[in-house]
């Protein structure tokens, strides 16, 4: 039978919204604060929600630890504690959430222990989050 | 069509164990979870049903009634219980009480009733661990 499995995991990281097609006063129309020139931080949380049959043995989609493993060593290690920014996938990239939320999802896809990535959600703060399904 | 959820809350201890595996496999495999003298879980369970809003009433369904349903078929059983020795569909090592195993048993418990009452359907039964941990199950084969 089909079902899901989910995790959620914290990270700590700083970003500024800034694009180099905008100008200065476009930038900051369009990003407001979120522009201030030398960034500001989230505790983002991230969801991973994996699909698949449930194995008759171990009754599970995806083994727990497996699944964290993955996540700590292909987002986690990664992103928490660092400046968005100044990683080589936003080097031509705004750091939004949205372009978080997808580079999350392509760290994660094809490298699941069992089952596949259904979605990844990233919770900026407690009132925004966005939510990638491969589409 | 809109979706419309419930929650509600249960505390119930589990173990993992294999029966067909040495003890070693299962420590290895399920970790602390292998424990035999259980451990447990303050378990939150979503239960989400779809269905056009009444035009009297403006509702999907009366979360009174679901709540209730949810009460009866799925708390009555699983609330201040131990999954693997006094629920019957995890009793006897049937079934592993994962989360996932849980979401599916618990959506076995909801549906007749709920498809009993017409109108709404059971889309979705979502039961989280902890806060950090859940697992859903949607109906599909």
């Amino acid at each position: 039978m089909n079902a899901y499995f989910g995790r959620r995991y914290m990270l700590s990281a700083s970003h500024r919204l800034h694009s180099d097609a905008l100008s200065a006063e476009e930038n900051r129309s369009a990003y407001g604060k979120c522009n201030n020139p030398h960034g500001h931080g989230h505790n983002y949380a991230v969801e991973v929600l994996v699909g698949g049959p449930v194995d008759a043995e171990t009754g599970m989609v995806v083994d727990l630890a497996a699944l964290d493993e993955v996540v700590r060593t292909r987002v986690t290690a990664r992103f928490d504690h660092t400046n968005l920014n100044l990683d080589p996938l936003f080097a031509n990239r705004v750091p939004t959430t949205e372009n978080l939320c997808r580079e999350v999802f392509g760290l994660l896809k094809g490298a699941m222990p069992a089952g596949k990535v259904e979605y990844v959600r990233v919770e900026e703060t407690e009132n925004n989050f966005f939510e990638f399904r491969g589409e | 069509m809109i979706f419309l959820t419930r929650r509600a809350t249960f505390s119930a201890s589990h173990y993992y164990w294999n029966e067909s595996w040495t003890a070693e496999k299962n420590q290895q495999v399920f970790g602390r979870c292998a424990n035999r003298n259980g451990h447990g879980h303050n378990y939150t369970v979503e239960v989400t049903v779809a269905g056009e809003p009444d035009p009297v009433t403006g509702f999907v369904v009366d979360l009174k009634w679901l709540k209730d349903v949810i009460e009866h078929e799925v708390l009555a059983a699983y609330d201040h219980r131990h999954l693997n020795l006094e629920v019957p569909e995890f009793a006897a090592s049937k079934l592993m009480p994962t989360t996932e195993n849980i979401a599916i048993s618990a959506w076995k418990r909801l549906e007749p009733a709920i498809a009993l009452a017409g109108g709404a359907k059971l889309t979705r039964v979502r039961i989280y661990e902890t806060p950090e941990i859940f697992a859903e199950f949607r109906g599909e084969a």
